[in-house]
């Protein structure tokens, strides 16, 4: 993370640094993006956003509108119709609440609107659990909405910004997922931008097409069989262009702030690596201390972290297929029937690439089971002294359980 | 109310080329409603004949931005767009939810209480046909006692009565209720007039008939209309701030049975079940009629409460 705030060497674009949780993290940035619509219902982990974002409205520190739902899914409707008209809006959820927005995502995406909205990645119910997995988010995959995966508070906030430079752009609503309490109740130094850099990297938002009397059209009617299609095949297209911005937008952002994240998937100690884990959110920031220490013994090892699961970063991972003799996938979830589904993915991706090396599915923390740096010198461990998967999936760190022998 | 002078407002918005079956109410609440709120609206309609009926894509027959939305969502989404709106600056466009029984009525239910809760700043239009018409004709909590539906069916017609929104909306304090008629469209139009004037979560009730769901031939959507109301089966009123009961009609009190014969979805009703109508709509009247009574109360707004007598008031005064 911020290197220059640890060290103390402030960038120009900085305006303060605090320190703050990842809910409030996430606010600043909704602040800052001088956003003009928003609605929401409170969930744990995610009330920090909404609670910031109240009190930010009623000091008019942030000229906005928000509507205080009384579902998630009317918190949807709301950010569509308030988009619909030009305006920027915001939402944020978790779990439960995500899941009851099932239908209007699609809504969203099939509207082409630039929805922002944070998940704080929260396990689902039953049985009852607050606490961390990405269950929620992954499965909404196929609703067309981009996903990005933060490790930090820093980039909570910086990617809430990016989120509405792309969104903006691609025309297609972004879910920025945080680690329920990991990050979302865990304090860190947050380095705020001044708002005039943000407003010169984010401008207002230009809707080219919106609900205007003077120039009445109807939106989202009847369509056959004979033009449908095209819609879809548009909205993907939308998704596949929205790689290359992903990247450009990050880039930009680091120019101007002095932080940037990879675009879609950044490596670390990826040279010279034999066996490379690959994983999402702040198992990364774990990872990283499991690499430094398996690199300091000498062995081969390095990280791989997955900043969007969609678009899915296909060239990334490729390119890193080239490179490495073994792939781990570190999953904080699991598609019952099928496997973890980053695993999924990223075996997908690789089936006709030129170059495919083994690749390894691990499950571990569900249900906010700690993942530490012991969980990920055991992939590291496994992976090292295996040529090839001997199963689909390995679950880490699971107990015994009642009916069955644990593994 | 046939001796109101009321001037139509000439422009027609609503555009031929539509998608509707012949008699269709809800086509002429949507002409009388644009009528009367003229071209500065925009428009959210959830899942209900009128995704249909406005045309597909690339046709639209409205003349003012229509949104299409999900079948629960005429109300939240219609926040967000009053919300964006004013944002941006337009605070003079009117945002309308223009919606069916079912989506207002069951599924969009909880979204239209949140949002009048709010008072969100929007007319919701529900044309009531009083079942699921566009998928074919199934029972809604909106269909009446003792009708046929295709969920159902003749041997065992629907059982509960009509859920009274009026009254639920009611419950919620909001500025402005109004029952309305395409029969009468003179009060239709003033009503919605009334309703443009006002801020907050409005709420319009369009008592709307359906050739093909009802059973009976198109030409006799007014008739069957006005047989509604003539009968007390569906009183047209105004509920001020919740509290507040108009009637805006002193309807004739015909029998009942010359509503019901009149429509094929409830020509398996035998003597006894008619009586049994007849006696819970007088009833319901009664109750009706003591609110009216109740509401003359307070001294300090003596003036909007009339007595049960004076209560056949025009809409236009």
């Amino acid at each position: 993370m911020n290197d220059e705030v640890k060290r103390g060497s402030v960038h120009p674009s900085i305006d303060e640094v605090l320190v703050m949780e990842g809910t409030h993290a996430a606010s600043h940035a909704v602040k800052l993006a001088g956003v003009q619509v928003i609605a929401a219902y409170p969930i744990t982990p995610q009330t920090g956003v909404v609670e910031e974002l109240s009190e930010f409205v009623s000091r008019r520190e942030l000229n906005a509108k928000f509507i205080k739902v009384e579902s998630e899914h009317s918190a949807m409707a709301c950010c569509i119709g308030a988009s619909m008209t030009g305006a920027r809006v915001f939402t944020a959820t978790s779990s439960q609440g995500l899941a009851l927005m099932h239908e209007l995502l699609h809504w969203a995406s099939g509207s082409r609107l630039p929805i922002v909205m944070v998940n704080v990645n929260r396990a689902m119910a039953p049985p009852w659990s607050i606490y961390v997995d990405h269950n929620d988010s992954l499965s909404q995959r196929d609703t067309g909405w981009l996903q990005f995966y933060a490790e930090s508070n820093q980039e909570v906030l910086d990617t809430v910004l990016q989120a509405y430079k792309i969104a903006e752009n691609v025309l297609l609503p972004v879910m920025i997922n945080l680690d329920a309490f990991v990050l979302s109740h865990t304090s860190e130094p947050v380095a705020i931008p001044k708002r005039e850099y943000v407003d010169e990297f984010l401008p207002k938002r230009q809707a080219q097409f919106k609900l205007d009397p003077d120039d009445p059209h109807a939106f989202g009617a009847l369509l056959g069989p004979d033009a449908y299609m095209e819609m879809r095949y548009k909205l993907f297209q939308a998704m596949e262009d929205s790689r290359e911005l992903i990247r450009k937008v990050d880039q930009e952002y680091g120019e101007m702030f002095g932080r940037s994240y990879g675009g879609l998937v950044e490596e670390y100690c990826t040279e010279g690596a034999e066996v490379v884990l690959l994983t999402s959110a702040t198992a990364v920031s774990t990872a990283r201390i499991a690499v430094d220490e398996l690199r300091s013994l000498g062995f081969p090892v390095g990280l791989a972290k997955l900043r969007t699961f969609r678009p899915f970063p296909v060239d990334e991972i490729r390119s890193l297929a080239e490179r490495v003799g073994r792939i781990g996938v570190l999953d904080r979830n699991v598609s019952f029937g099928a496997t973890g589904m980053i695993y999924q993915e990223t075996k997908a991706v690789l089936y006709n690439a030129p170059v495919r090396p083994k690749v390894f599915g691990f499950i571990a923390g569900l249900g906010g089971r700690d993942i530490t740096t012991e969980t990920i010198k055991d992939i590291f461990s496994f992976l090292m002294n295996h040529d090839t998967p001997e199963c689909e999936t390995v679950w880490v760190g699971l107990n015994k359980v009642h009916g069955e022998g644990g593994s | 109310m046939g001796q109101i002078k009321y001037e139509m407002p000439p422009e027609e918005i609503l555009s031929s080329g539509h998608f509707a079956c012949p008699g269709c109410g809800a086509t002429l609440t949507m002409r009388y409603l644009l009528k009367a709120v003229g071209r500065r609206t925009v428009l959210a309609v959830p899942a209900c004949c009128w995704s249909v009926i406005d045309g597909p894509v690339p046709y639209s027959a409205v003349g003012v931005p229509l949104f299409h939305t999900a079948f629960e969502t005429a109300a939240s989404v219609s926040s967000g767009i009053k919300a964006g709106l004013e944002m941006q600056g337009d605070h003079e466009t009117t945002v309308v939810a223009f919606a069916g029984d079912g989506g207002t009525f069951d599924i969009g239910f909880q979204a239209l209480s949140g949002a009048a809760e709010r008072n969100d700043d929007f007319i919701y239009l529900c044309y009531d046909n009083e079942a699921y018409m566009n998928t074919g004709i199934q029972r809604s909590s909106a269909t009446p006692l003792g009708a046929w539906t295709t969920t159902t069916p003749r041997e065992s017609p629907k059982a509960e009565r009509k859920k009274n929104i009026v009254e639920a909306l009611a419950a919620h304090r909001i500025p402005y209720i109004a029952t309305a008629s395409v029969a009468y469209p003179d009060d239709m139009i003033a009503k919605i007039q009334r309703a443009k004037e006002m801020h907050g979560t409005r709420f319009v009730h369009v008592f709307s008939p359906c050739p093909p769901g009802w059973k009976f031939e198109p030409e006799d959507s007014i008739r069957i209309s006005r047989l509604a109301i003539e009968s007390r089966i569906f009183p047209l009123l105004e509920i001020f701030d919740g509290v507040e009961f108009k009637l805006s009609h002193e309807p004739s009190g015909i029998p009942v049975y010359e509503y019901l014969k009149a429509q094929g979805r409830f020509k398996h009703l035998k003597e006894k079940d008619i009586e049994a109508i007849q006696k819970r709509v007088d009833e319901e009247w009664e109750r009706l009629m003591a609110k009216m009574n109740q509401a003359g109360r307070p001294a300090d707004r003596k003036n909007l409460r009339p007595s049960h007598k004076a209560t056949a008031r025009k809409v236009t005064d």
